[in-house]
């Protein structure tokens, strides 16, 4: 750990005598450029305003908020229920999994408990969401460095994933299918064999992208040792999910939240992390992670309990007055909503915390002294999705 | 000269060779862009590519220029106007003379310089020039960059390519490229003559530099940083529209038909194939098709590559080209001298 900080030290350094270069010998300029709001790396409308020094970054300053939707404002003025599809838009790659945290906590203040079968169907369809995001996020690392193909895999092996999430709640993007005690519907006939071949296809998948990417030179030296984020800096910065992982700190709120109603301590599976903290550990966790959530899908499929899939909740929601937060283990990190409640038909107040913004907040401190390539690359490994930033 | 018993006047021969280079540069492009670029491609990534204009998408071609075509030649307002329209012709201009020294056959060239391999990669790095220009006028800070590395890149693969070339022309004693397919058309291996001695053979070293040489040249992954479309959205054609970019489009795909064009005179055997007439006429219809399949297998090669992997780092390529390419070629210049010397 010491080695990383002191070449984060020396980053830091050399970032400080470039910008004293600049003006000073030979009377260079410095050059101003403005990555977004539209640039292809930064899949949505993030603008990081980068000062260079010919292709070292003096100063990186992400602007957010082109992508500003009033989300917590909005639901101030709808209903439990229709917050739901809204949460949905957040981070749109895995829709499912917003939901969840949000009924959870309407749950916990209305002392409402799914059943089990409710849950772990819930569950399945959580990790399903991880793997359809996070597998594409294995295949666009390869398209940020160059390696067109890697993107097209991640496309076509998606395709099956969200085939699977359509299958039950009708939607591929935004299933809107959590309800408050429960879950809109039962899986269809046959869903469950077809969903462990599709995690036989992923798991094929992450092989192909083993060997493909990180089995891959280039791909090695385009990683290894950018972008060193120490565990101490990460976490000040509020770091969480693959991220933190990567940089040596083991905490998962699947795992480590013990009043997280989900099934997952009841299953067999493993939190990876790499003590590196690089561009490549974070790419390898991420591999790892979708290994693991095919693992949690298998088994939690194998152990469905039967039952209802809906608790008895009154027709028309009303939240009592109360305060709760509840946090999920969402792909890019924690997502949690802080809900207020003054007994009306919706909430007073919630704060939404999404991975994505504390995520690309570290981006001032990890990009001072890189070159312009590496930009992209720690762009692409801190892997944030625009609507999860700016909600 | 006369073609067919019909003699033909210097500037009737001057119009036939410019419809002719013209031919020689636009049929492997296109050919590269529609087997390579839209079906190779699609193939590996698991999509069918075009498949509505025409009978498997062969159209697709026509389609497209007709799309370029159409459209609006946008000049960027700050930009530097004759510059900015001055950089395709450049580009393309360098290509094209290229192709002006490759042989296609005994009698089937355009030119049969003495110094031929020598002034295809001398003009092959007017394209440089163009690069630059279309960088600096078009007035982006994106093409500015782009323009930049691959100034860079473009002097620093130069060497390689150039050394790569060297062992080749020590080993066949000549500068002329009718000379060095003849000379493999005529050698022998261990004094076994049945197959003449493409330098692939003896030369592996050096195709292996070339080859990688002419991918950073043609600014194809894995040393695409130029037009990296993640960092720099395209580089120095960020700015282009229409048929400009199209003139762009063409030289990327007509220069890399030349490289393979001028790999596989030098390693490959040329238009010769083992067991037929060197000299007989009908070589002069033979030949062409012989070099093209030959510039279709490298070209498989370079986009096959192109299409697989990552990019690498600006720093880091120039660094692969000091230390590993050049020492290299070099070693395989001083072994080729030796041997030389010795048989």
């Amino acid at each position: 750990m010491t080695a990383v900080s002191e070449r984060q030290q020396l980053q830091y350094i050399a970032g400080q005598a470039a910008d004293a270069r600049v003006n000073v010998e030979l009377e260079t300029e410095g050059m101003t450029l403005n990555i977004g709001p539209q640039h292809p790396a930064t899949h949505g409308t993030l603008r990081i305003i980068v000062r260079l020094d010919g292709e070292q970054v003096v100063s990186a300053d992400p602007v957010m908020g082109y992508m500003h939707r009033g989300y917590e404002k909005l639901v101030e003025v709808r209903t439990y229920p229709q917050i739901n599809t809204l949460v949905n838009r957040i981070d749109w790659l895995s829709s499912f999994c917003n939901e969840v945290p949000f009924i959870l906590g309407a749950e916990q203040l209305m002392e409402v408990e799914a059943p089990p079968r409710a849950q772990w169907i819930r569950t399945v369809l959580f990790e399903l969401g991880r793997i359809s995001n996070i597998g594409l996020f294995l295949g666009e690392m390869g398209l940020q460095l160059g390696a067109l193909t890697a993107a097209f895999y991640a496309f076509r092996d998606r395709e099956f994933v969200l085939n699977q999430i359509e299958a039950v709640t009708g939607g591929r993007f935004h299933p809107n299918f959590d309800r408050i005690g429960g879950l809109k519907d039962d899986l269809p006939k046959g869903w469950i064999a077809e969903t462990k071949r599709v995690m036989d296809r992923i798991r094929e998948y992450c092989d192909e992208m083993d060997e493909l990417l990180v089995g891959n030179e280039i791909f090695e030296a385009r990683t290894r040792g950018i972008g060193v984020i120490p565990a101490e800096v990460g976490l000040s910065y509020g770091l969480s999910g693959a991220n933190i992982r990567a940089s040596g700190v083991d905490w998962d709120i699947r795992r480590d939240d013990t009043r997280n109603p989900l099934p997952y301590r009841e299953l067999d599976w493993k939190v990876w992390t790499h003590p590196d903290g690089d561009s490549f550990a974070r790419y390898w966790v991420r591999l790892q992670e979708v290994r693991e959530a095919t693992k949690i899908v298998d088994q939690l499929l194998d152990g469905i309990p039967s039952g209802p899939i809906m608790a008895k909740v009154p027709r028309i929601i009303k939240v009592p007055e109360g305060e709760a937060y509840v946090a999920t283990e969402n792909p890019l990190g924690e997502m949690g909503y802080y809900i207020v409640s003054k007994g009306d038909l919706g909430p007073f107040r919630v704060k939404i915390r999404t991975a994505s913004f504390n995520n690309v907040s570290i981006l001032p401190w990890v990009l001072r002294g890189v070159y312009v390539p590496d930009v992209i690359t720690i762009l692409g490994t801190l892997y944030f999705i625009l609507g999860d930033i700016d909600r | 000269m006369s073609i067919l018993g019909i003699h033909l006047a210097y500037w009737q021969q001057t119009v036939l060779r410019t419809i002719g280079v013209l031919l020689a540069v636009l049929l492997p492009a296109g050919t590269f862009v529609y087997v390579f670029l839209f079906k190779m491609v699609s193939f590996m990534q698991s999509r069918l590519g075009p498949m509505e204009a025409g009978p498997y998408g062969s159209m697709q071609l026509l389609a497209e220029v007709g799309k370029f075509i159409q459209k609006e030649d946008i000049v960027p307002e700050t930009a530097d106007r004759r510059l900015f329209k001055l950089a395709p012709y450049l580009i393309v201009a360098s290509v094209l003379l290229v192709y002006f020294v490759v042989p296609f056959g005994p009698d089937a060239y355009f030119a049969n310089l003495d110094v031929g391999i020598f002034f295809a990669l001398a003009v092959s790095s007017i394209s440089v020039i163009g690069i630059l220009i279309a960088g600096w006028a078009s007035a982006n800070k994106y093409s500015l960059l782009g323009g930049l590395r691959a100034a860079g890149q473009l002097i620093a693969y130069e060497l390689p390519l150039v050394l790569a070339v060297v062992g080749v022309v020590i080993q066949a004693g000549t500068l002329n490229l009718q000379g060095i397919v003849a000379v493999q058309a005529n050698g022998s291996i261990f004094g076994w003559s049945g197959i003449g001695n493409p330098f692939i053979l003896t030369q592996f070293v050096g195709l292996f530099i070339f080859l990688v040489a002419a991918q950073a040249e043609l600014t194809q992954t894995p040393f695409d940083m130029p037009i990296a479309e993640s960092e720099l959205v395209a580089g120095y054609i960020t700015e282009y529209s229409g048929m400009r970019f199209l003139l762009f489009f063409i030289a990327e795909f007509a220069s890399a038909g030349a490289f393979a064009a001028l790999a596989s005179t030098l390693f490959l055997g040329g238009w010769y194939f083992p067991g037929l007439d060197l000299t007989a006429n009908y070589m002069n219809v033979v030949g062409p098709l012989i070099l093209l399949a030959k510039i279709m297998i490298i070209g498989g090669l370079i986009f096959f590559v192109r299409f697989t992997f990552p990019r690498f780092r600006e720093d880091q390529l120039q660094r692969f080209a000091w230390t590993i390419l050049i020492p290299l070629s070099l070693a395989n210049i001083f072994v080729t001298a030796v041997l030389k010397v010795v048989f």
